[in-house]
């Protein structure tokens, strides 16, 4: 699907672009809220299907409105954005999840909204929060989680449909060190049993070393692409990485980046 | 969870404050020795037994037309606010002539409602109806028009439909607003049936706690005034119990201000 300008949808021949549009590709992008700020001023990004990409910048960079723009949440006010046919998913900054749902039912809501049976949801939900370590908890209320379960639920809200495009807007900011550490583990080992494009929004070089294998810096607003760094450590990665020279020295690179960038 | 202590530290406070009132009622009353003024709450009490057969009837039929009246409201404040939330047009068309119900005096409109109803239950449920609508109108709308926008993204991102963002998401985040909006009307629809039964009563033989109020006191006999009183202030206190549990189990689980503690 290609989102033009002037906000008119071309589809395409589902098949034929997944064929020939399996690279996001993010051509001039302009975003101009209503009240004039310019969030995003002539963004080009290119991210190959299977990548997992961390975007940084400083607060108000359009960093959120680029993932909201992905997602078809928002239009451009300008430019162009292609991505591949697949089925996206979304990880705000906070769980948001219904309180008035279990765990289990909150999990399974997306496929619901698309319309799948219950026992297909059901199955679907009791795998994806296995895959987050919550299997024990599928009968609790949002109510009755902490911080870090809530977010984990979130996370597998987001899994249940098997996504290609998972987004991701700081999801684990909000949590204390080693919460966020674990889930950041966690994550990571998930791309890559899955092999979904990620596209994960942080304020933490670290946590964007540690996670993805490339690191957009963006400027400060309105946000233009800064820095492009390739995140060259070992595909699996372990709590000890973070303490390796090398990781170190990627983490220093992303913050030079940033702070060229006005941060 | 310490139930017994629960139970007893919800109800000692209250409980020395009536019991400090009745006697303080009780001796002011003494002292004052003009019964047409000011009964003895024992007086009262005994005339509720005396005349219970009596009071339970006019209860019954001020009970009848107050829940009429409360459902109306219920059923269509839910529905005016829905409608009122689904485009802000309506909304700017509709929602200050909805205020009005909220304006209207209506001791002043109800010999209105008597003359096109006839004094009756249609004309005393309307009262109940068009002084308890508005604070349901406005929980529901005011609950409808603030679901997290989060969430109404991630409804939109999985493609919902139209329904399944109504019935899905914002009428369940809007449940507790509208639980505030029932809670006011059911306490203010045992007032506007009184008021209409009061006009019923200027009209002629009836039957609801109002007209007994007013027969009462025209008869001088203060005492069957209080333990008329008395008995629809209980009956709002019961409907607005009877929405506090609904509201309990609909939103107990789930809801902040609904757990204890």
């Amino acid at each position: 699907m290609i989102v033009t300008a002037a906000g008119g949808f071309v589809i395409q021949l589902r098949n034929l672009s997944a064929i020939i549009l399996p690279v996001m590709h993010i051509a001039g992008l302009h975003k101009v809220f209503d009240n004039d700020v310019v969030a995003i001023e002539n963004l080009s990004l290119e991210i190959q299907p299977g990548e997992f990409v961390a975007i940084l910048g400083p607060s108000g960079c359009g960093k959120s409105t680029l993932l909201r723009i992905i997602a078809g949440l928002e239009r451009p006010s300008s430019g162009t954005i292609e991505i591949g046919s697949g089925k996206i998913a979304y990880v705000f900054q906070d769980a948001h999840l219904l309180p008035w749902r279990n765990v289990l039912r909150n999990a399974a809501l997306p496929l619901e909204l698309k319309g799948a049976g219950r026992s297909e949801r059901t199955a679907a939900a009791r795998e994806a929060l296995e895959q987050v370590g919550l299997a024990d908890a599928v009968e609790r209320y949002p109510a009755q989680l902490s911080g870090g379960m809530k977010m984990r639920v979130s996370l597998a809200r987001a899994l249940v449909t098997h996504p290609d495009l998972l987004l991701l807007d700081e999801p684990f900011a909000a949590l204390d060190e080693i919460n966020r550490q674990k889930l950041d583990e966690q994550l990571r080992e998930l791309w890559l049993r899955h092999r979904m494009t990620v596209v994960f929004v942080t304020h933490s070089t670290a946590e964007a070393t540690f996670l993805a294998n490339r690191a957009v810096v963006l400027s400060s607003r309105p946000g233009r692409v800064v820095a492009d760094l390739a995140v060259d450590l070992p595909e699996k990665r372990i709590s000890a990485v973070r303490s390796s020279p090398r990781f170190g020295e990627i983490t220093h690179g992303i913050y030079d980046a940033l702070e060229r960038g006005g941060a | 969870m310490k139930p017994a202590r629960t139970i007893f530290g919800a109800l000692w406070p209250p409980g020395v404050v009536l019991i400090a009132a009745i006697l303080t009622l009780h001796v002011w009353a003494r002292i004052l020795n003009k019964p047409y003024l000011l009964p003895t709450p024992d007086a009262v009490a005994k005339i509720t037994i005396d005349r219970r057969g009596d009071l339970l009837a006019s209860l019954w039929t001020t009970t009848e037309a107050a829940l009429i009246g409360f459902f109306c409201s219920a059923g269509g404040g839910i529905a005016a606010g829905m409608a009122l939330s689904a485009s802000s047009l309506i909304r700017r068309a509709f929602y200050p002539y909805t205020v009005f119900f909220q304006t209207v005096p209506i001791v002043a409109i109800a010999p209105l409602l008597m003359i096109w109803c006839g004094p009756g239950l249609g004309a005393v449920a309307l009262c109940a109806f068009i002084v308890s609508v508005f604070p349901v109108i406005a929980g529901t709308l005011s609950g409808l028009l603030s679901t997290d926008p989060a969430l109404e993204d991630l409804f939109r991102l999985y493609g919902a439909s139209r329904w399944a963002r109504l019935w899905k998401l914002k009428l369940p985040s809007a449940l507790p607003s509208i639980f505030t909006g029932l809670r006011v009307a059911a306490g203010l629809a045992v007032i506007g049936t009184v008021v209409g039964e009061f006009l019923v009563g200027l009209f002629g033989p009836g039957e609801g706690l109002g007209v007994r109020i007013v027969s009462a006191k025209k008869q001088g006999r203060t005492d069957e005034v209080f333990a008329a009183v008395l008995i629809a202030s209980l009956l709002g206190l019961a409907m607005f119990a009877g929405i506090n549990l609904a509201a309990k189990l609909l939103l107990g689980r789930w809801h902040a201000s609904e757990q204890d503690d």
